[in-house]
């Protein structure tokens, strides 16, 4: 089964509030190495054998992120 | 519903009530009283409703009851709104919300009915959820995030009319406050700076969180939107979306009827019909007042 595994997270340029809370939350428990937390989604897809990756890309420009406030990654895997 | 001096007549009666969900596209309209107490004219508006709205009722009491006008809802898989005259996307949780506010919703077959409606310059209102969904659509500039606190937050607030271009607004007046409640949880507005500075050379921006004497205070954003911005335009101003909701304070029983000037301003529009008065002309405060 071919598998994608996109994840989506935040642009740089837009606050991730969510982030900074956990960030906060690390600290306060002692982990000062934590710089930066970013957070995001991942979505899993099984798809049909040959799936082009550029199929892949629609969805997500489409539906999956909304690439006004979100960038994406794919991973393919068998 | 709460009695009113002319309860007796309503005007927002969809044959079969949820019935109209169905495949009732084209329902007929109860004809408004002749004899009705407001000087409006008509406007016949449709209420979209998606799996999971959830203030459809009220809004389409707002517009029949309150203001006396016709007004069916349009089920989210209708595509022919040939016989309406405007239409309001009201709040709730469209699909679920799923994967963000609106994204599934766009999708729905209504919405490229909707897209051709608006692009024919016919008023389009997206209010909270609404709102959500006319920005997924790109109806709407920019985008919706979480509310910074990361809560779900219910409470009244005060909007500042910062422009009056949306047709919507004809009853405004710029730095107008205007009192009514939100409750949302992906309502913190972002657009790029770009994007931004062009809405606002085109007075795209048309409310912003205020305190109650119209200034705009860090305090007074309660979800950290940008620019403290809680309601947009398209660049023509007939489509028009905003986080708080102008259905719940439409009545001064229920504290505020402030809301009604937004979602009577296509009737006091001269070209809808002349006089450009609606109902509870008062509403809303000035600035410092």
């Amino acid at each position: 089964m071919l598998k994608a595994r996109v994840t989506i997270q935040l642009k740089p340029t837009v606050l991730d509030a969510q982030g900074a809370v956990v960030r906060n939350a690390l600290h306060s428990l002692g982990f000062h190495s934590v710089e930066n937390v970013h957070m995001g989604k991942c979505i899993e897809l099984d798809l049909a054998e040959g799936t082009s990756a550029d199929e892949v890309d629609a969805m997500c420009r489409k539906l999956l992120a909304n690439p006004v406030i979100e960038q994406f990654q794919v991973q393919f895997s068998e | 519903m709460m009695t009113r001096p002319n309860a007796g007549r309503q005007h927002d009666g969809v044959p079969g009530g949820r019935a109209g969900r169905t495949a009732a596209a084209g329902a007929e309209f109860p004809s408004p009283d002749p004899a009705g107490f407001l000087p409006l004219s008509s406007c016949r508006w449709g209420v979209v409703v998606f799996p999971g709205t959830n203030c459809e009722y009220e809004t389409r009491y707002v517009l029949g009851t309150v203001l006396g006008q016709p007004v069916r809802f349009v089920w989210h898989r209708e595509t022919d709104l040939s016989d309406l005259d405007a239409v309001v996307v009201p709040g709730g949780f469209a699909h679920g919300d799923y994967l963000r506010a609106g994204a599934i919703a766009r999708f729905s077959p209504v919405m490229e009915a909707l897209s051709a409606f608006a692009a024919a310059g016919k008023p389009v209102l997206g209010i909270c959820n609404g709102f959500q969904v006319l920005v997924e659509a790109g109806l709407l500039p920019g985008a919706m995030l979480r509310n910074q606190s990361q809560r779900f937050l219910c409470r009244w607030v005060n909007l500042r009319v910062e422009s009056t271009c949306s047709p919507f607004l004809a009853a405004c007046r710029p730095g107008q406050v205007l009192r009514m409640p939100m409750a949302h949880g992906e309502g913190c507005y972002y657009a790029d700076p770009e994007t931004l500075a062009a809405m606002e050379s085109r007075g795209q921006i048309v409310f912003r969180y205020a305190e109650r004497d119209g200034r705009v205070t860090p305090d007074a954003n309660p979800n950290g939107s940008v620019g403290s911005i809680a309601g947009v335009s398209n660049a023509a101003g007939n489509v028009l979306g905003l986080m708080p909701h102008p259905e719940r304070a439409s009545e001064a029983l229920l504290g505020s009827d402030d809301g009604r000037a937004l979602l009577a301003g296509l009737l006091a529009v001269p070209d809808a019909g002349g006089t450009p008065a609606f109902p509870g002309s008062g509403a809303g405060n000035e600035a410092g007042a």
